[in-house]
């Protein structure tokens, strides 16, 4: 997995790349609860170029959403992956996660 | 881990750590693409034994480097076998029964509930030398 965080007018957008794993998982939770802490205006996750995520990558997101909502910071996810789409379904949490079609979308929300 | 009449099968054995699981996924997903199944199929298959082989590296082993997970896959008409081998102290085979409350948005506890509803059979079975544990899973195709 590679990942990159960018900023833009307050906003922190953190991009993954390939599978988020349970070897994985920790190094994307220390990343998204960093970001939350300087993103003011609310963090989105770019989820475009991640084909497979597991239960430990699930429970990443799921505590940096509750990790931000604690704050008042607004979370969403991004360009979500069907293969990755169909696991928060069976988590029931793609009703949980405000999930938008492009990252500018994911901004101005 | 008999071989029931299996068309086509595939056997892989490596070290229970999680720096190994993408490498074998990777031969799980690329095995059962090129036994022509489906990629809904071959993506809860290989999400259902991602997660039966973490929780052999996180709970069976506890995290001890030099564990070794066995996973055998037979392939027959109209369904997929799997069995998954480790020699770590015996797991509660209730720990298979344990769902969790999917209302209760919380970090973990999820991979016991994936393999459940991505298979149609998850079990532990008598290993053959009563050693360790064995999970058998099936998934109809």
């Amino acid at each position: 997995m590679r990942q990159s965080v960018r900023e833009e007018l307050g906003s922190v957008i953190v991009r993954f790349v390939g599978e988020i794993d349970l070897e994985h998982s920790p190094e994307a939770r220390r990343t998204l609860l960093d970001s939350i802490g300087r993103a003011p205006g609310g963090v989105v996750v770019d989820l475009e170029a991640v084909s497979y995520i597991d239960s430990s990558g699930i429970a990443s997101l799921v505590e940096a959403f509750q990790a931000a909502r604690k704050r008042g910071t607004r979370f969403g996810l991004a360009v979500v992956h069907p293969q990755v789409l169909r696991v928060l379904e069976l988590s029931r949490l793609d009703k949980v996660f405000p999930i938008h079609a492009t990252v500018e979308e994911g901004l101005g929300a | 881990m008999a071989d029931r009449g299996a068309d086509r099968s595939l056997e892989h054995s490596f070290p229970a750590t999680p720096e190994e699981l993408q490498g074998s996924r990777d031969c799980l997903r690329e095995n059962l693409q090129a036994w022509g199944e489906d990629d809904r199929i071959v993506q809860d298959v290989v999400l259902a034994v991602d997660e039966a082989c973490q929780n052999v590296i996180r709970h069976a082993y506890a995290g001890d480097p030099d564990g070794r997970i066995q996973l055998r896959v037979e392939r027959r008409d109209g369904e997929i076998e799997v069995w998954l081998r480790d020699w770590a102290e015996s797991s509660d085979p209730r720990c298979l029964e344990r769902g969790r409350d999917l209302d209760d948005v919380r970090p973990g506890g999820l991979g016991t509930h994936f393999i459940r509803e991505l298979m149609d059979v998850a079990e532990f079975v008598e290993p053959p030398d009563g050693r360790g544990n064995l999970l058998r899973m099936l998934k109809r195709t």
